[in-house]
């Protein structure tokens, strides 16, 4: 192999290339067809080659060379060649084109056909405007095939030279009322596409489009208008109005899914884009609504899919219309198919609202429990997330609900979404100051229980948690009920098997936790108690000392100094809860994620600019001074408690921008009033509703968010009950309109239920004079943006598509494409080149059957029964050669027929004293030479003796005789025959072409002695070497057989036989043993098989078996080769 | 219409046809990917799955996944008949069409495909125009084949 490569680069050296072979080319003017056949002889070796780049530039120059030979079928197949292997930087290209343009205005509809489908795949900009023009031309042609193919290569040329739109639009226009229905479906495709990407140029044509709509019965070119007007609908709202009417005709009268599945789509885009109040309106989105519930409840699983899908589009509109159908999505929950399942929970993203998020969420938690795999689990996780927090938490009436929730997806194993569950606890408990305490109360039963999340999930990210667990208890440690319970648990030893960032946080928000304890103790007086647990603290530090986590390291040792410290002043009696809890004071809020980045660069400052010239490059390789500012990980935005009281937090904030005034670090700029905070409007008037604290709080391991759905439900009532009472009428309705900031609208009935917490959800803090977010602008590098072009305005004159003119006396870009000589039907006679590398091959298989058969062995009476072993033989031996290729031969298990013995010895002639039978055996050693073994069976009472046989020889094919013995002589067989015994002779011939069958005439001579005397008798035969018996059994792979297929030099013939009985198993044993195939793969009733003549010839065959026929196709080297050899199978398939 | 892609069940592609310009290196890391994740899909799935910004629509006939990758505004069903109908057009063909064949006569398969579908978009909506035209090329091809081939013998027979 290595040798193998290393012949293959020495060869490149040599190799000419595609300029090579045009300079080639213009040097043989005379004997050009010579030359270029030469050519591809040579190309051909190169194929063979494993190097990829030769193989490339073979591909290259054989593209070439074909584009300049006349015969359509390799143009056929060099179109299909180049349109495979071409691509934008081919530079070949720019040497085709004239061949290309020559091919387009042939008179032939499938030449010119041919060449449009192959420019279809390897356009370039500049093929498109050298052909642009001859194109448009063709889209006049009288054929209709040759039409509706320019129509479409239109648009690919539209995208590679747009100057070409504009002039060629009034003509493409036309074929819009093409009379042929191709010719029209084309244009309409080409149109949409295009307006598609720029809707609005294409308006003006929406009348036309309109009446095609109403006329056209072709579901094909429907589906595609359709298309077209969703796209230009948004433009033209009163477009949309018309089209509501046909489009909902079309939907009750479609039997087709797909056009239904478009109407249904366009109907929606339509509504979309059309300002509500329309009547009707309701109309025809209920009717979406309903073919869709059809949809969705079909038990094909594509219908359901899309059925969601499009659901999921109206659901952001009309959000009440999909939400009564609540049940339907929940059922597709229980879908076996998880792309479904995942549809429907994207709708159920959509379809929360105040009133069923409970119920909703209690749902996909039994989900949970019951899902299999871990990727939907935790799919599921995040979607339940996503659900409760989205647009603010607004859908949360109950936040203990919530936690609970969030509590108990600790307890999944395994997920990887840990760090989203301690995310959304932080978020909760920092904004929504009124959960706090539960949330404390939560979060320290979850750090009592860490060994419950730490233990069983060590390697998954649930301990994440913890960090939020920790974090949360320090921050608001004043609401914990048993402090000092909680700090035990946060200095336990096993923490310190937890990750190093989890222990950074455990060890500082320890330091809170101390800080609160002591105050507390302070307060009570309880100095003892307060030593105490100084005490623990400083035993239990060390633990974090020795950790081999920097972060945790440093913390410890630093808090482990102050606690000494402290220990030292409490020995002194002195207080010092004030200072240490002095330590954590003041105001963190929520800032929000983007903000650093929107802090707007002052004047005259260069983010860019070293500051410091910087240091040489060998220093600090591994230091990335990255994450100062970008970092958006929680535990930066570290944020305090603010005050619940609005004077104390106005007051704050007075003294924040005074401070900020005298800072001259601080950005200033003009208060912007984004930066309020906002507290939810006319909050004062929500009945608060006292907690129910009888729920337990304290049952780690258990279930308890079901309870909060009841307490709800409880809760609501209650609360509807007051308001009834109250029937205060508020200027409600004015306020919905501005309340519509959010995608989806709270249904009337939400807005009346009221938060069972007051919830304060503080919003995240931007820096003042942020900038605007800045809009995604569209892609520059979108290729249909060149498109965009108004086709409305007439045509300059300047506008015209070039049309190609002679270029001789133009200075060209590329000077050898005029050169290019243009060969017009000149006939060559490419030589044919009859060897094949001679691949010498050790089958040690055949030596070996060879081997023994040179042993002649003694035939008995009972040879009948001596094939029937030597066919069985045979096939576990074939067996055993092919291991990957599939089954071969008889073999085969779950056989109903039987197949009769085979032999492949066949008669040669027979009288009264002797007959002769033969079999052709072919050695890959030798590729011109057979052995042919004689069974002579002498059935006579004679003695034989002397037997002799001579041959008369062809051209093409010899016997081989003894040296010195001259061209005619017999050759002797070399044992006598006693009555009734039969005995093998071997005769060698050697054979120059094998490709086609031959037949030599013969005689044996010998004396047949009895007891009457001895007489001279003769028999005559003809030795027939059949094509077949030239091939061996070769297995072959079936990657390296469509690898073979795929090299192109194969020439292609079949055969079909009609009114066959036999089992396709057991033809295929019958080929496979009269002619030497094995089976490469077998799907069915169709198998491909595979053989090698001796002198290299590959020779596949494709076995097809229908009704009562069989279709043989074959593809060979050679095909005068392959035409033999399918006579003879021809024959052998008629005897089935 | 973004791409189409044949394999077999065991991965091994067996036809692609590109309609957007892409190096050869991409071509196999689609192919790679997509493969990979048809043929992780169960039986039972629905056809459709998003992949980067397209959509892919794949359906299996015995054992050979057709495999299209389609923009996001296009239409799955109207993908899934282009895909049906690609399948009959080659059964017609062929006669009842296998796995096999489409190795085998691979080039065909092109040429149908060509002539089903340019440039990513279906030109031709009738089978039996399609079939019309598959088979008048297939017959010039085969004259000139012919031509070809007795001038080659001639040939070599002058040769030898």
């Amino acid at each position: 192999m290595a040798l193998k490569m290393v012949k293959g680069s020495i060869d490149r050296m040599f190799d000419k290339n595609l300029q090579d072979l045009v300079r080639g080319i213009r040097n043989h003017k005379e004997d050009e067809a010579k030359y270029i056949s030469q050519c591809i002889d040579e190309i051909k070796q190169e194929l063979k080659q494993d190097n990829i780049a030769v193989k490339a530039n073979a591909v290259c120059k054989l593209t070439y060379a074909l584009a300049l030979t006349w015969a359509i079928f390799l143009q056929r197949v060099g179109y299909l060649a180049a349109s495979q292997c071409f691509h934008e930087g081919t530079d070949v290209i720019m040497l085709t084109t004239n061949q290309i343009r020559k091919d387009l205005s042939s008179p032939s509809q499938y030449d010119t056909g041919v060449a449009l489908t192959g420019l279809s795949c390897f356009v370039t900009p500049d093929l498109a405007r050298d052909l642009a023009s001859d194109i448009m031309t063709l889209m006049s042609h009288t054929k209709p095939y040759i039409r509706k193919k320019a129509v479409l290569i239109m648009y690919k040329v539209f995208l590679k030279y747009p100057e070409s739109l504009r002039p060629a639009f009034p003509r493409l226009k036309e074929k819009l009322e093409d009379p042929d229905p191709g010719v029209q479906s084309a244009a309409v495709n080409v149109i949409c596409e295009l307006a598609r990407r720029n809707p609005k140029n294409y308006l003006s044509l929406a009348p036309l489009f309109f009446k095609l709509m109403t006329s056209s019965t072709n579901n094909w070119v429907l589906i595609k208008i359709i298309k077209l007007f969703g796209a230009l609908t948004p433009l033209e709202p009163r477009l949309g109005k018309k089209l509501i009417e046909p489009l909902t005709n079309l939907i009750h009268s479609t039997s087709a899914m797909s056009l239904l599945y478009e109407c249904v789509n366009t109907v929606i885009a339509v509504l979309i884009s059309l300002s509500s109040g329309m009547p009707n309106h309701s109309a025809s989105i209920q009717l979406c609504v309903q073919k869709l519930r059809i949809l969705i409840e079909d038990s094909d699983q594509n219908l359901k899919y899309l059925g969601l899908l499009a659901m999921s589009k109206i659901l952001k509109t009309h959000p009440k219309s999909v939400q009564s159908h609540k049940d339907l999505v929940l059922q597709c929950l229980d879908d076996k198919d998880e792309s479904i399942r995942l549809r429907a929970l994207d709708l159920l993203y959509g379809m929360v609202s105040k009133k069923n998020l409970m119920e909703i969420v209690k749902k996909l938690m039994t989900h949970v429990d019951k899902a299999e795999g871990t990727t939907y689990r935790d799919e599921l996780l995040t979607k339940i997330i996503d659900i409760c927090s989205q647009s603010n938490y607004q859908h949360i009436t109950n936040f203990e609900w919530y936690i609970s929730i969030l509590v108990e997806l600790t307890r999944l194993e395994g997920t990887r979404h840990g760090h989203l569950i301690a995310a959304q606890m932080l978020d909760v408990a920092i904004r929504v100051k009124a959960i706090r305490k539960f949330a404390v109360s939560q979060m320290s039963a979850l750090l009592d229980n860490a060994h419950l999340v730490a233990s069983s999930t060590q390697r998954n990210g649930i301990c994440e948690v913890l960090y939020a667990a920790a974090w949360i208890c320090g921050e608001f440690s004043e609401h914990l009920q048993e402090p000092h319970q909680t700090l035990e648990a946060m200095l336990r030893p096993k923490v310190t098997t937890l990750p190093g960032h989890i222990q950074a946080v455990y060890v500082q928000n320890v330091v809170k936790l101390y800080a609160s304890i002591l105050q507390q103790q302070e307060q009570a007086a309880e100095a003892e108690a307060a030593q105490e647990v100084t005490q623990l603290m400083v035993e239990r530090l060390p633990q974090f000392v020795q950790s081999a986590d920097l972060e945790v390291q440093e913390r410890a040792s630093c808090i482990l100094q102050l606690v000494k410290h402290v220990q030292k002043l409490q020995a002194k009696g002195v207080p010092v809860a004030e200072e240490v809890s002095a330590l954590f004071a003041g105001e963190l809020n929520p800032v929000a994620p983007k903000a650093q980045k929107k802090v707007p660069v002052p004047e005259g400052l260069d983010l860019d600019a070293w500051i410091n010239e910087p240091p040489s490059d060998s220093e600090s390789e591994d230091e990335k001074p990255k994450a100062i500012f970008h970092d958006e990980e929680p535990r930066h935005v570290r944020r305090r408690q603010p005050e619940e009281d609005e004077e104390e937090l106005a007051r704050r904030r007075e003294a924040r921008k005074q401070e900020q005034a005298n800072n001259p670090f601080y950005i200033k700029s003009s208060p912007s009033p984004q930066k309020r905070y906002r507290d939810a409007p006319g909050v004062e008037h929500i009945p608060v509703v006292q907690i129910d604290l009888s729920v337990p709080l304290k049952v780690p391991g258990m279930p308890m968010s079901d309870q909060y759905v009841k307490l709800e439900e409880e809760r609501r009532h209650r609360q509807r009950l007051e308001k009834d009472k109250k029937k205060k009428r508020k200027k409600e309705k004015d306020r919905k309109g501005k309340h519509r900031r959010h995608s989806s609208l709270p249904t009337e009935s939400d807005e009346d239920i009221a938060p069972a917490q007051q919830v304060d959800i503080v919003t995240e803090e931007m820096p003042e004079n942020a900038l605007p977010s800045d809009e995604e602008d569209k892609d520059p590098n979108d290729p249909y943006r060149a498109l965009d072009i108004d086709l409305d305005k007439p045509l300059a004159d300047s506008e015209k598509l070039p049309v190609q003119k002679h270029r001789n006396t133009e200075v060209s870009k590329s000077p050898e494409k005029d050169e290019v000589p243009v060969v017009e039907k000149k006939s060559k006679k490419p030589k044919k080149k009859e060897k094949k590398p001679k691949e010498k091959e050790k089958k040690k298989e055949r030596e070996r059957k060879k081997s023994s058969r040179h042993k002649k062995k003694k035939h008995k009476k009972e040879r009948e029964e001596k094939e029937k072993k030597k066919a069985k033989r045979k096939q576990p031996e074939r067996e055993h050669e092919q291991e990957e290729p599939v089954q071969n031969g008889a073999a085969e298990e779950e056989e109903e027929e039987t197949l009769p013995p085979m032999s492949s010895y066949r008669l040669l002639a027979e009288n009264s004293f002797i007959k002769m039978t033969y079999d052709i055996q072919a050695s890959l050693q030798k590729d011109s030479q057979v052995t042919v073994s004689v069974i002579l069976e002498n059935q006579s009472g004679s003695f034989l003796k002397n037997m002799e046989l001579s041959v008369l020889d062809s051209l093409n094919a010899k016997m081989a005789r003894p040296e010195g013995s001259s061209v005619h002589a017999g050759v002797p067989v070399p044992f006598q025959l006693p009555p009734g015994v039969s005995n093998e002779a071997q005769f060698v011939f050697t054979v120059q072409s094998i490709i086609m069958a031959q037949k030599l005439k013969g005689t044996l001579s010998f004396i047949a002695k009895d007891d009457d005397g001895a007489t001279h008798e003769k028999l005559d035969f003809r030795l027939h070497f059949s094509c077949s018996s030239y091939l061996i059994t070769t297995p072959c792979y079936s990657d390296a057989f469509a690898r073979l297929l795929e090299s192109g030099d194969l020439s292609m013939s079949s055969i079909k036989v009609d009114g066959i009985s036999m089992s396709f198993q057991n033809l295929l044993s019958k080929i496979c043993f009269y002619h030497h195939f094995s089976v490469v793969e077998r799907v069915d009733s169709c198998a491909s098989m595979y053989s090698r003549s001796i002198q290299g010839h590959h020779v596949c065959l494709l076995l097809k078996k229908g009704e009562s026929s069989v279709s043989v196709d074959g593809k060979c080297s050679d095909p005068t080769l392959l035409s033999s050899l399918l006579e003879e199978m021809k024959a052998t398939l008629a005897q089935c | 219409m973004q791409f189409m892609l044949l394999f077999s069940r065991q991965g091994k592609l067996r036809l692609q046809k590109w309609y957007v310009p892409l190096s050869d290196k991409e071509k196999k890391k689609i192919t790679r990917e997509l493969v990979q994740t048809v043929l992780a899909r169960k039986p039972k799935m629905c056809s459709f799955l998003e992949w980067r910004d397209l959509k892919i629509v794949y359906k299996r006939y015995a054992s050979l996944y057709f495999c299209c990758a389609i923009e996001d505004q296009d239409n799955e069903l109207i993908t899934l008949e282009i895909i049906h109908r690609y399948v009959e057009l080659l059964d017609k063909y062929f006669g009842s069409v296998c796995e096999l064949d489409i190795i085998f006569n691979f080039e065909k398969a092109y040429f149908i495909l060509d002539e089903f579908l340019l440039g990513g978009e279906v030109q031709e909506t009738s089978k039996k125009n399609v079939l019309k035209a598959i088979e008048q090329a297939d017959l010039l091809q085969e004259n000139t084949e012919n031509i070809y081939h007795s001038k080659s013998i001639i040939g070599y027979k002058t040769a030898y």
